[in-house]
């Protein structure tokens, strides 16, 4: 295939004095080619496939004054996400901060939501997210996302407004640990 | 007894055949994939573990860095109904040669008030130096948008209705919130958000016990 017919027609003789070169062979080694040819592919392959994003669903809750939410204070956790990607959390009702208020951050709440869920009814598990105004898009889905990481059945945590109360004792907190 | 001679042959092989093969498939894959229209604005999505492709005709809602907010519709078919929609019920006055200007415009992000002056600008104003539409909960402009899409797709069930929001890492939570809140205005309750994949992190309770129904 990849050889031309080199050698010349029959009966045509060079005149005397010519000299015969020798005959190379035309011969070309397409292995280098084909490797080039197969690494480009792969590489095509893998870069179209992983440039595909992805969509997160995400549901709202519906605002129904009648279907206001029963949760019992021992199955509640409270995650608060502040400024520089910062947790705070607490379990149940908000009633003394110095020891129930504690902060975390997005490596050690997967363990966190793990644990309460561990030791929590699965009926009556809850878990309540607030955002804080300094915090961003991308802590307020990585916390969502971390829910279905940690296999939280839908309806079972909720986006909520912050109250005034835990905005400054977050506040609070950041200026005790120098966050600005 | 003398040994029967095997001839030798030699182990060359012809790549020929291979390479036109590789190359085949090289050319197949290059023309097949669609090309990505360049990026005009530079939004790193956050990740996420899931595994759903965002479709592209969708109508996205893009909120970047510093909050601002652009609304395409990768829709044709539903575009023109969008706008002329907004047209109506904003009172904006366009007139057909600006309403079919907006039409070509991949991102929509004018505040109602300079709509009509942006678009008759003789060079179209690159999505950058838009101010973004409002969202304030005082003005919130996105919420008529939101409502003159669900207008547009009304009589089609809700699941032709791909909403999408694809925001910025950085972009502060309160610009989601208002964006949410354009939404719940309308009643829509369901939508999606434009993520990275990323694998299930292991020894998660989700990679132990995957979800069966879904």
């Amino acid at each position: 295939m990849a050889e031309l017919d080199t050698s010349s027609g029959g009966g045509h003789k060079k005149g005397p004095g010519v000299k015969k070169s020798p005959k190379k062979s035309t011969r070309v080694d397409l292995t280098p080619m084909v490797d080039l040819g197969f690494l480009l592919i792969t590489f095509f392959v893998f870069t179209t496939t992983m440039s595909q994003p992805t969509a997160m669903n995400l549901n709202e809750p519906k605002p129904d004054p009648k279907t206001e939410l029963d949760i019992k204070e021992s199955a509640a956790m409270t995650i608060l996400l502040g400024k520089d990607n910062k947790i705070y959390y607490y379990y149940g009702i908000l009633t003394d901060p110095n020891s129930q208020f504690k902060s975390s951050d997005f490596k050690d709440i997967r363990q966190l939501i793990v644990d309460k869920k561990k030791v929590t009814p699965s009926k009556d598990l809850m878990y309540i997210i607030k955002s804080d105004n300094k915090s961003t898009y991308k802590n307020s889905i990585d916390i969502l996302d971390e829910m279905t990481i940690c296999a939280v059945p839908p309806g079972h945590y909720a986006e909520v407004d912050m109250s005034p109360m835990e905005a400054t004792l977050i506040q609070k907190t950041e200026e005790v640990n120098g966050i600005k | 007894m003398p040994r029967a001679k095997i001839p030798r042959k030699s182990t060359n092989v012809d790549m020929t055949a291979m390479c036109d093969v590789a190359f085949l498939l090289l050319s197949f894959f290059i023309l097949a994939t669609k090309q990505k229209p360049p990026e005009v604005m530079q939004i790193n999505t956050p990740s996420s573990v899931s595994t759903k492709v965002a479709k592209s005709d969708a109508v996205l809602i893009t909120l970047t860095k510093d909050g601002k907010v652009y609304l395409s519709i990768g829709d044709n078919a539903h575009k023109k109904d969008v706008i002329e929609g907004i047209n109506r019920t904003q009172n904006l006055n366009l007139t057909a040669d600006e309403l079919a200007k907006l039409e070509k415009q991949d991102f929509i992000g004018e505040p109602f008030n300079k709509l009509k002056s942006s678009l008759d600008l003789a060079t179209p104003m690159p999505a950058i130096q838009m101010e973004g539409i409002p969202t304030d909960s005082t003005n919130n402009e996105l919420a008529d948008w939101v409502a003159s899409v669900s207008d547009a797709y009304r009589g089609e069930s809700m699941d032709q209705l791909n909403l999408l929001v694809k925001g910025d890492n950085e972009a502060l939570y309160p610009f989601f919130k208002n964006i949410k809140s354009a939404f719940t205005r309308n009643e829509i309750y369901k939508f999606k958000v434009v993520t990275n994949a990323e694998g299930i992190p292991s020894g998660s309770e989700l990679a132990l016990h995957p979800p069966t129904n879904q």
